[in-house]
């Protein structure tokens, strides 16, 4: 009979991370961060229908250090989520299992979400007043 | 709810032994080594073992052999047939699980780290409890199920491409390396399958042999026991035999999907 009872070994501490597993947690966190997103988004709609004074205080809000990095933050988790979603419909046909396919299309979707999200701060900084 | 970090009996020790290589070796390598004694009250620890390389075979499982017979008779670990056929060394090698007997040494840079299969209970060192795992096999049954009768003066013939739907599949030895590099399986042991016990299922559902494919899909329906696969792929990237489980399990949701309608 055992001493005391068994021990758990070692798992998330331990496993190695891969572009499989890195890229599943990232779509949970950019999935999260996007419904973190909706409040500060209705915040900004309710400030629009709260007259002058509560947008500018909004826009400046969204405008600052702290908003802007939410804003790109979440730049980059919507597409990324969107891309990954997109090989998840892939999975869901059967199709993209083999290894080359799998790692080519998540990187894919990382560099992807990289470059929609600059092209998209790009845009706004030549359109912006 | 998932349980993130260790329970309190199951955190590492950070004050292993070390066992020193003998004097005047030159190519030496660190083996960290995961230890747990059952008779002792004490948790898990990281032993060190120096092993001179240039009297050791390439493989894992050479070091670990190397290791019991000549530095330290009491490492535990299990191990059969030394060519990746019989799943027995199955463990988690450099932060990935695998056989140790077709892990090569010179494929992990720095210290070779060795551990149990990860999320599992250990009876000692690099034993692991597979009672659960091995049940799971058992819940899909894994035979052939008919109702009709066989006929009488053959075997139940097959055509060469139905044949070539199990080849793969078949080709699993259950080391149970998928099952538990999946963190889904790690969070979900009681109630989800796990890749190995669903590439079983997936086996005997597209077996052109087999008739009980509807019971077969009927047990699998359930928010636990399929859909717990969020498609991660750990399992696929640590096949030993190369198999692909998570595309078995994405073809049995399809299957799911597809009698629906």
């Amino acid at each position: 009979m055992p001493v005391r009872p068994r021990p758990t070994s070692p798992h998330l501490q331990i496993y190695r991370w891969q572009i499989g597993n890195s890229l599943s947690i990232l779509h949970r966190l950019t999935g999260v961060a996007l419904a973190l997103g909706l409040p500060a988004l209705c915040y900004w709609l309710v400030s629009l229908a709260g007259g002058e004074q509560a947008y500018a205080a909004a826009a400046k809000l969204l405008a600052g250090p702290v908003g802007l990095l939410g804003l790109v933050g979440w730049t980059f988790a919507f597409f990324y989520h969107l891309l990954n979603g997109v090989r998840h419909l892939f999975w869901d046909v059967g199709r993209g299992f083999e290894r080359t396919q799998r790692h080519a299309s998540g990187w894919f979707a990382v560099l992807g979400a990289v470059v929609s999200t600059l092209s998209v701060w790009a845009l706004i900084r030549h359109f912006a007043p | 709810m998932a349980e993130f970090s260790l329970p309190a009996n199951s955190k590492v020790r950070k004050d292993g032994r070390v066992f020193k290589a003998p004097a005047g070796a030159t190519n030496i390598r660190v083996f960290k080594i995961y230890r747990f004694d059952p008779d002792l009250a004490e948790n898990p620890r990281l032993d060190s073992y120096e092993v001179d390389m240039d009297a050791c075979g390439p493989m894992v499982l050479d070091a670990l052999i190397k290791i019991k017979n000549e530095i330290d008779p009491t490492l535990s670990f299990r191990r059969s047939c030394r060519e990746g056929i019989c799943g027995s060394c199955a463990m988690n090698i450099d932060g990935k699980n695998g056989l140790a007997c077709v892990s090569a040494c010179a494929d992990v840079k720095q210290d070779v780290k060795i551990y149990p299969l990860p999320h599992m209970p250990v009876i000692k060192d690099l034993v692991p409890d597979l009672t659960n795992f091995y049940a799971q096999y058992a819940s899909i049954k894994p035979w052939l199920q008919t109702r009709t009768p066989a006929p009488p003066d053959s075997e139940r013939m097959q055509t060469k491409e139905d044949q070539e739907k199990v080849d793969r599949p078949s080709a699993c030895i259950l080391c149970a390396c998928c099952s538990t590099s999946c963190p889904s399986y790690w969070w979900n042991s009681d109630r989800y399958l796990g890749p190995a016990a669903l590439l079983a299922a997936y086996r005997w559902i597209v077996d052109s042999r087999d008739e009980a494919a509807g019971e077969r899909l009927d047990y699998l329906e359930d928010p636990f026991r399929l859909y717990r696969c969020h498609t991660i792929m750990n399992c696929t990237e640590a096949c030993p035999k190369d198999l692909n489980p998570a595309k078995a399990i994405g073809e049995i949701k399809q299957m799911m999907a597809h009698r629906r309608h």
